[in-house]
């Protein structure tokens, strides 16, 4: 294990940032101590180790920080195949995720049809991804598990207490039969079981975390 | 040519564009070059990037790739040792994909914001936050990962040059037009910038400097305008 030994992880349970290096940790059977974060306050450790956005995860390697750009490694050989994972990564963290995220904040019966309409393109998008990059096998990386699966499936509890919060079904298995059955299939791979967070234990982080924002910012 | 012709969509005052062009300049890459006017997008482009509708897009034989830092990946994978851009270190490759997330996150919203900025608080503001990213920045080239070195990639541009160096080149443009004042203080950074436009690969793709500042002074008129 020479390379990779003394290899620490600076994180914390509820964080979808987190799961990724785990689960790429994991599946490359890498050991690695996790170092619970709670962020607040921000201990010296993160400070030192990522003085730019003082966030996790951080990945130290032998006391030295990696700078992570919370991808994992693991992309399929050919390079247009490359750019096709990169390209649907790009996609669930810099647009997907956050329309999920913001079907909570909608206040009207508009406002949620319209974040729900949102929410339901990109299923479907992805839906169809999964046949492009699959190609016919179990995960979007094809036979084995790769890098949109990851970066999907590290947004699978955070999926899953949104739903149990909004009331709306979004991995719907009628609607969207391939990415339902490829959700289950995540959250049952070794590498993801110890780290998946369960979703009411989540749910109840992520109501405490709401009553701290709205207690943090004026009434409007 | 390998695998197809490469095609290329775009905008001639993108730094997004602009970086794809500049790395397939300094590839020695040939390419059809296809100017869109974003107000009306020709319906080829809607079809290449149906997902986003941007560009740019580039088009190699039948097989689109959008996104400029997927692009930039693809060509370096797909021509590796014609003037590779990425390094092959692992700790340094992570250092650059930091970087180039830093730029695309922090420093280019921040320079939108200073374009945006209606009022003299909100240009504070936003002037407050690109010196915070610059002095980040500043730091990185003194003291962190690369420093001491003439670029990002060492003795010739790399990767995260052709990422952060566009971004700055239009820096320059937005603080002319938003007529902020940057002083001496990012000694670093200023003497990193002017080494990369300097670079005649870099003086050839780029358009005129004061063509950049016209462009984005009539971006932040049309801005103010619908504020």
């Amino acid at each position: 294990m020479g390379k990779y030994e003394d290899v620490k992880l600076l994180g914390d349970w509820p964080s979808p940032f987190s799961m990724k290096p785990r689960i790429a940790l994991n599946l490359k059977k890498v050991d690695y101590e996790l170092i619970v974060e709670k962020m607040n306050p921000k201990s010296e450790l993160l400070l030192k180790s990522n003085p730019v956005h003082k966030k996790i995860p951080v990945l130290l390697h032998r006391g030295k920080p990696v700078y992570m750009d919370f991808r994992p490694p693991i992309l399929p050989a050919d390079p247009y195949d490359r750019a096709i994972a990169r390209f649907w990564a790009a996609y669930i963290d810099d647009k997907w995720a956050m329309q999920v995220r913001d079907i909570n904040k909608a206040n009207t019966d508009e406002e949620r049809a319209a974040a729900a309409e949102l929410i339901f393109a990109g299923v479907q998008l992805l839906e169809e991804a999964f046949q492009t990059c699959g190609k016919g096998g179990n995960w979007f990386g094809g036979d084995n598990v790769g890098y949109v699966d990851i970066t999907l499936g590290s947004y699978l509890a955070w999926i899953r207490v949104t739903e149990k919060m909004s009331g709306l079904k979004i991995l719907d298995g009628d609607k969207f039969p391939q990415l339902a059955a490829w959700a289950d299939r995540f959250c049952a791979e070794e590498a993801v079981k110890g780290v998946m967070p369960e979703t009411d234990k989540l749910a109840e982080f992520a109501k405490t975390l709401m009553m701290k924002l709205k207690a943090a910012s004026p009434a409007k | 040519m390998d695998g197809g012709e490469l095609k290329l969509y775009g905008m001639w005052a993108s730094p997004y564009v602009l970086r794809v062009r500049l790395a397939l300049k300094l590839k020695g890459l040939d390419y059809e070059y296809v100017e869109e006017n974003l107000a009306n997008k020709s319906a080829a482009l809607l079809r290449l990037n149906p997902v986003h509708r941007k560009v740019p897009v580039l088009l190699h034989g039948d097989r689109p790739i959008a996104e400029s830092a997927v692009i930039l990946e693809y060509i370096d994978e797909t021509w590796p040792r014609r003037f590779p851009l990425m390094p092959t270190d692992p700790r340094e490759r992570a250092a650059v994909r930091f970087w180039c997330h830093f730029g695309s996150d922090k420093m280019f919203p921040s320079l939108i914001a200073i374009l945006r900025s209606a009022d003299e608080a909100q240009r504070a503001a936003a002037v407050g936050e690109v010196r915070e990213n610059l002095k980040l920045l500043e730091d990185e080239l003194r003291e962190g990962f690369f420093r001491g070195r003439r670029f990002f990639g060492c003795e010739k541009l790399g990767f995260l040059d052709i990422v952060l160096g566009v971004d700055a080149h239009f820096l320059r443009g937005v603080t002319e037009v938003a007529e902020v004042d940057l002083g001496e203080d990012f000694p670093s950074f200023t003497s990193w910038l002017r080494e990369f436009e300097a670079q005649p690969e870099v003086q050839e793709v780029l358009p005129p400097f004061d063509t950049i500042v016209d462009f984005l002074r009539g971006h932040r008129r049309r801005i103010l305008a619908q504020a």
